[in-house]
């Protein structure tokens, strides 16, 4: 047997081994919907939302001849209510899915190593440490940022569902279900308030991810912005994270 | 005063009306409501043996403009409501007796209608230094409050001091003001809140409460559904104009001469839920949004702690700085977007400064890209 033969994977004429590199399926379909999905619905939310808080201009004419307002609320709600729809597949999801499908829903507190992978992964965006670690699904401060993002969501929801609700009158079967958030907020306009403070809340989560997005795809030693698009998590290299 | 055995049949028979006259009232009722041969005689009997409710109205911190409204209620009349409707046992504002004679009727009433009378509470008792911020007849307020309690068959609390404490509760609340429903526990509490609140729907409920021998339908706040289960908004005239997206922009406007929505203006029609934009003010003349101002809110939770009267996004005191949610969100948005742009910023320097110290092509190295 010659020297080469026992190089693992490919190699070149001289003996240079190239990497083996593992690509694993991390994202199901539904989950990459899913995000996708969010993503446009969130952007009409918060666009809508801002000129529900802030309505533009004033329009001249009769008031028979215009539903701006009405126009802009309906796109609130409707966008809203069908990310409430996409969020209870999304639920459905992650009890049929794959293991990976269910990360973002709890925090493995008991964990020793995910902590401290908290803690690495801070050091890697303080520059501390010269390397990230390699993660099949989100790394734990990331996973750390999409389970809180979770519970924003649910905020969301149920304080727009209970706003809603208002419009539909105490009798509806939205303010049955929502209207526990006016025992919590007993007057309307604070909890207007808190429903807008989440979406800058929500806003500024967007700049987050999409930096973090960019800066993994480019730095980190996986793939990133392909894998919400394939499902497909590429590693870029294959040495060991974790020596037995 | 006092005269609390005065049947429904006293007070007919004291309006002028004959016995005749009296039973040929009760056998049309019982015939129009389709009811059999013996509900003309039980009508008649009700009416002649039923005492009208006794009522104590007690006084807390307030301003009185609840009193003020209700003696100005069109339909029906007050002097209905209060000489026909109720026995108005006490009430230290409009009462004859004074002194230690009004004080009696308290003790009276309360040993001879135990668990038969209303306590009607206007205002709310301050519990800071043991009460002593209200005394009302040489006792802190809050202990008469309890005691008439007690024995009471329900309490209405009428206006937003008696319901959620209003101007004297509000921050940063000296005397300790509370809502009534945190001192009296045990009792069935109607809040009919507002600033004062409309004087048809406080006699709508004591007429309610009255003719059915029983409280109304009441919210998750404990508000009667009838008059509070629709916010000013969804009735407002002027809702139209915010369907359109018409908005007065400025007090003196062209849209605020046309009376184009005031919502950009802070009204709270949207998070109000009282009946003024259907059963409106002194008669039905008019109420705040058809004179052409915002609604304040004045009938919801801790209106005087949501902000400025005449802003849409009120200010958010929790932050320790006085400003509204979006410039709160755009200052956040600002100070993270300018974060990441230095980190953006380091990060390339970091990974240039690396990759030509190393400048290495080692394949089992990582993509050499790290910063590091």
């Amino acid at each position: 047997m010659t020297e080469i033969a026992r190089v693992h994977g490919v190699g070149d004429a001289n003996g240079e081994r190239a990497k083996s590199l593992q690509t694993i399926y991390v994202y199901e379909a539904p989950v990459r919907i899913w995000h996708w999905a969010n993503a446009a619905l969130i952007l009409v939310l918060c666009v809508t939302g801002y000129f529900i808080g802030t309505p533009l201009p004033s329009v001249p004419g009769e008031a028979s001849a215009s539903f701006q307002m009405g126009y802009i609320r309906f796109a609130h709600f409707a966008a809203g209510q069908t990310l409430i729809v996409f969020f209870l597949l999304r639920l459905y999801w992650a009890f049929v899915g794959n293991k990976f499908s269910r990360q973002i829903f709890y925090l493995p507190i008991s964990k020793r190593i995910w902590w401290w992978g908290i803690l690495y992964e801070l050091k890697w965006y303080m520059f501390l440490v010269k390397d990230p670690k390699k993660y099949v699904g989100h790394n734990p401060l990331a996973h750390v940022a999409m389970f809180s993002f979770m519970l924003f969501l649910v905020f969301m929801m149920a304080s727009g569902m209970a706003l809603y609700s208002e419009g539909q009158g105490i009798d509806s079967w939205q303010y049955k279900i929502f209207g526990f958030m006016f025992s919590i907020f007993p007057n309307a306009q604070s909890l207007h308030t808190w429903h807008h403070l989440g979406m800058w809340a929500i806003t500024i989560f967007a700049i987050v991810h999409v930096y973090a997005a960019v800066r993994e795809d480019i730095l980190s030693r996986q793939s990133m912005i392909s894998s919400i698009v394939s499902g497909e998590r590429l590693f870029r290299d294959d040495i060991d994270d974790f020596p037995r | 005063m006092g005269a609390g055995t005065e049947t429904f049949y006293d007070v007919i028979r004291r309006q002028g009306i004959t016995r005749r006259s009296f039973h040929k009232f009760c056998s049309l009722t019982a015939t129009s409501l389709g009811l059999g041969p013996l509900a003309a005689t039980n009508i008649a009997n009700a009416l002649e043996t039923k005492p009208r409710v006794p009522v104590i109205w007690m006084h807390g911190l307030e301003c009185t403009c609840c009193s003020e409204s209700f003696i100005r209620s069109a339909h029906p009349l007050v002097k209905d409501a209060v000489l026909s409707m109720i026995s108005l046992d006490y009430d230290d504002t409009i009462m004859a007796a004074a002194g230690h004679q009004a004080e009696a009727i308290l003790e009276e009433t309360r040993a001879k209608y135990k668990g038969q009378y209303i306590l009607a509470v206007e205002g709310n008792p301050p519990l800071n230094e043991d009460g002593m911020y209200c005394i009302d007849g040489g006792k802190p307020f809050v202990e008469k409050l309890k005691l008439m309690a007690d024995d009471a068959m329900a309490v209405i609390a009428w206006g937003a001091c008696a319901s959620w404490g209003c101007v004297q509760a509000a921050k940063p609340n000296p005397t300790q003001a509370v809502p009534i429903d945190k001192v009296i526990t045990n009792k069935p509490i109607i809040k009919v809140p507002g600033c004062p609140p409309i004087a048809e729907v406080m006699t709508g409920v004591v007429t309610f409460v009255t003719t059915f021998g029983k409280l109304p339908e009441l919210d998750r706040q404990g508000r009667p559904k009838m008059f509070y289960s629709q916010r000013i908004h969804d009735k407002c005239y002027r809702r139209p104009h915010f369907d359109a997206g018409q908005f007065v922009e400025e007090w003196d406007d062209d849209a605020a001469r046309k009376g184009y929505c005031l919502y950009k203006m802070g009204c709270k029609g949207p998070t109000t839920y009282n009946a003024c934009s259907t059963v409106r003010w002194n008669g039905g003349v008019s109420f705040p949004i058809q004179s052409g101002h915002g609604c304040i809110g004045c009938s919801e939770d801790g209106f005087w702690d949501q902000g400025g009267f005449y802003d849409r996004l009120t200010t958010i005191k929790q932050f320790g700085v006085e400003a509204n949610a979006d410039k709160i969100g755009q200052t956040a948005a600002v100070v993270v977007g300018g974060a990441i742009v230095a980190h953006a910023g380091v990060t390339v320097v970091r990974n240039m400064a690396r990759r030509s110290k190393e400048n290495s092509t080692d394949n089992s190295r990582s993509n050499g890209k790290s910063a590091g």
